[in-house]
């Protein structure tokens, strides 16, 4: 906090002092190291030229930002850059009017734009049903599967790519003295990226990007219910371990190398490096070999930066030059090294490659091949109203399902039937 | 102060009446009238306390309930008048009701524990001789932690891979689950809750044990031989006025500030783990975005709280002695 305040001062002491420069506001959710290498992007980018001054400031978490940017535009106090985590998306792309879209933004302000610099996996997410970038990603992840070396060498069996995979060598896994699996956030990688890795439809109206009015939640096709009752089925012959709905919970037993695999997010690999005390790889997140055209990418995962309206067009051009500065390679490689969240331009990509990084790394290249993994009809995105209150539906019947009070259809039934209820009332908001 | 002050009941509860004499006009005070010359003084000297109740309180409410009775865009773009459509959702749903009854259970557990431990320590403590001060001070010192750090410390001790808490439910033969298990997390909600409420009771209990005359208490011995007679027919009559006032500060205790508590409990993602009312108007509110739907949630928190307070002036307080 006084950090911050202090480099605010200093900036803005600089920037009076200096000549008249434009200031401009990024609010962001990010902590730990991820929120100190936002300080260094920002001043890496005032250092960069002499017109504008980013200020960053962190707002806690992904809620608490978006929250506290809903409140701040409420009262016309909005900053000019907000960050916005994948599930809050609908919220604040449904809210016409609070943003610029990021295309309009950069075009506006005469810089170039091309959509298909991006790699395939991010370039909807965020974007309108034409394509158009409404919101500019940033700290993209994707959901990967880390596992512990020696655990596999001690089973002698290789890492799985698909379920059926994990089926055959997690018993082996298990007999070694591991438990095979854990996993992090569900809804995340069993609900929202099954969705993507089996090309399965997640809701009514194209996955929810052509219409707010009508849009369903599909969960309780035969498929996704196939996926619970195995996780569950593991989990009751002790093949995967369920520790709640709390990120740490769940990674912890691999961290102390209880289990053998994780699936967590491809931006937990810095944080890893330091925690584990052992020889880890990753592979992508498995999908379902008997699901006709499976193995499509992952879902983004992460979050957007989104420019705020109701600025002055000087400001504007500034948050529009620090978005083309972001997306440079040199800016996403130095972001992806330091975080291990993925680049998000082809070029940046090509750019850590020649550079050797994934020779000394493999594990960092992991992510962004599952992002670039051939597209399906429903990998693009999905984009439902009230979202965070649906996962946390579904992460409560999740509970209740491991513990057995309720059973997987059931349990499903539930979400899809208060998931509905909820984007009925999300409808409504824009009436 | 022998037998009569003691007997003075306020047949409609002392805080009414004295309302009531403030405000009747027929029986005026004259030291009072003369204090203040001009009209207008008294109010300026209340006004930044009125400034307060005004902004933080009346102004929020009304807003509060002007917002329940629309489903509104978080940005405040578009709204639809829905009446008491957040209302009857709210009422009608099984999850809210499920939450309402955990907290009205754990609001009588709290208060219950936190109250009835935090007596018998004071009442322990009001006959400890030597090394009083240590003992006291030792008690009242978990007051001086944070909510929050309650809860941190609480998690500790609950965590469900290396908590010392875990290992010992699992001695007695229990798979203590912090977290998954609903019972397990109340257990831990209620136990941290209780143990950062102690030391507060037990701070008032004790000071109004110490106020107990000592030549009440002598003429009880005298009276009674039994110390739980003497208890109960002197001392505990002596301390309702304490007991009243701390029965409606832990219940409000429980109702609102065990908030960072269950945040820190159920690490900020409740699953199907139980959590009070007021926390899901957080969750709807703040996490959830809906406005509408947590302002409706709120308005019937509101409502509930009052009654609650109404009820207890007007049936408790009846049997409180002011001495």
């Amino acid at each position: 906090m006084m950090k911050t305040a202090a480099t605010t001062i200093a900036l803005t002491l600089t920037a009076s002092s200096v000549m008249a420069q434009t200031n401009i506001s990024w609010w962001h959710g990010m902590g730990g190291r991820n929120g100190e290498v936002i300080n260094e992007i920002s001043q890496m980018f005032n250092e960069a030229q002499s017109e504008c001054v980013l200020t960053p400031v962190s707002r806690g978490t992904y809620e608490e930002a978006l929250s506290s940017g809903i409140a701040a535009f409420r009262s016309g106090e909005q900053p000019n850059i907000l960050q916005v985590f994948d599930a809050g998306a609908a919220t604040i792309i449904a809210a016409k009017g609070a943003t610029i879209p990021a295309e309009d933004l950069i075009t506006g302000a005469g810089e170039e734009f091309n959509r298909d610099a991006f790699i395939a996996g991010v370039r909807n997410f965020y974007a309108d049903s034409d394509g158009k970038f409404v919101g500019m990603p940033f700290n993209s992840s994707a959901p990967i599967m880390y596992y512990n070396t020696e655990a596999f060498e001690k089973a002698g069996v290789a890492p799985p790519k698909t379920w059926e995979e994990f089926e055959a060598i997690a018993p082996a896994l298990k007999e070694a003295g591991y438990t095979p699996m854990t996993a992090s956030q569900l809804t995340w990688m069993m609900v929202e990226n099954f969705k993507s890795r089996n090309n399965q439809q997640f809701a009514t109206n194209n996955n929810g990007y052509d219409a707010i009015e009508g849009t369903e939640i599909i969960v309780t096709d035969e498929n996704q219910v196939m996926m619970f009752e195995k996780l569950k089925d593991w989990a009751d012959k002790g093949l995967f371990g369920f520790y709640g709905a709390g990120w740490a919970d769940n990674l912890k037993p691999f961290e102390e190398g209880q289990s053998a695999m994780w699936i967590g997010s491809s931006g937990s690999f810095g944080g890893l490096q330091k925690s584990t005390g052992f020889e880890f790889s990753a592979v992508p997140m498995p999908y379902w070999d008997a699901i006709e055209g499976a193995g499509t990418q992952s879902f983004i995962g992460g979050a957007a930066l989104f420019a705020m309206s109701g600025k002055s067009e000087e400001e504007n051009t500034c948050t529009a030059q620090f978005f083309t500065f972001l997306t440079s390679p040199e800016t996403q490689v130095f972001y992806h090294k330091a975080t291990g969240y993925v680049p998000i331009t082809e070029a940046a990509y090509e750019l850590a490659k020649s550079q050797g990084y994934y020779d000394e790394q493999p594990v960092a290249e992991v992510g962004i091949q599952q992002l670039m993994l051939k597209g399906g009809e429903w990998s693009k995105g999905y984009r439902m109203g009230f979202y965070p209150q649906i996962r946390t539906v579904m992460e409560r019947e999740f509970n209740r399902i491991f513990s057995g009070e309720v059973s997987v259809k059931d349990g499903f039934q539930i979400i899809e039937d208060e998931g509905n209820q909820l984007l009925a009332r999300f409808a409504k908001t824009s009436g | 102060m022998t037998d009569s002050p003691l007997r003075t009941t306020l047949p409609n509860g002392a805080l009414l009446s004295r309302l009531r004499a403030w405000y009747s006009a027929d029986t005026p005070n004259p030291a009072k009238r003369v204090q203040f010359d001009r009209p207008l003084t008294p109010w300026l000297f209340l006004l930044p306390q009125l400034a307060v109740v005004v902004i933080f309180f009346y102004w929020p409410s009304v807003q509060a309930v002007t917002s329940s009775f629309y489903i509104e865009d978080p940005f405040g773009f578009g709204s639809t008048f829905v009446g008491t459509e957040n209302y009857t959702d709210a009422l009608t749903s099984s999850q809210y009701a499920s939450t309402a009854m955990f907290t009205a259970f754990f609001c009588v557990m709290v208060t219950g524990l936190s109250l009835g431990i935090g007596l018998l320590l004071a009442v322990k403590a009001d006959k400890v001789i030597r090394g009083a001060a240590t003992y006291k001070t030792l008690l009242i010192s978990v007051y001086a932690i944070a909510p929050p750090v309650a809860g941190l410390i609480g998690m500790m001790f609950f965590d469900m891979h290396i908590g010392p808490l875990t290992d010992l439910a699992a001695f007695f033969g229990h798979d203590l689950r912090v977290g998954i298990n609903y019972w397990d997390t109340a257990f831990a909600l209620i136990t941290i809750s209780v143990w950062k409420q102690i030391p507060y009771n037990f701070i008032f209990f004790l000071s109004g044990l110490q106020s107990v005359p000592v030549s009440v208490r002598e003429a009880a011995l005298i009276d009674a031989q039994s110390g739980w007679r003497r208890f109960c027919d002197v001392t505990l009559p002596l301390l309702a006025p304490t007991a009243f006032f701390l029965l409606v500060i832990n219940i409000t205790y429980a109702m609102f500030d065990t908030f960072p508590i269950i945040d820190v409990v159920v690490k900020d993602k409740p699953a199907n783990n139980p959590i009070t009312l007021v926390y899901k108007v957080y969750l709807d509110g703040f996490k959830g975005n809906d406005i509408g739907g947590s302002s409706a949630q709120s308005v019937i928190l509101m409502v509930v709280v009052a009654a609650l307070t109404v009820l207890q002036f007007r049936f408790l307080e009846r049997r409180v002695h002011y001495g």
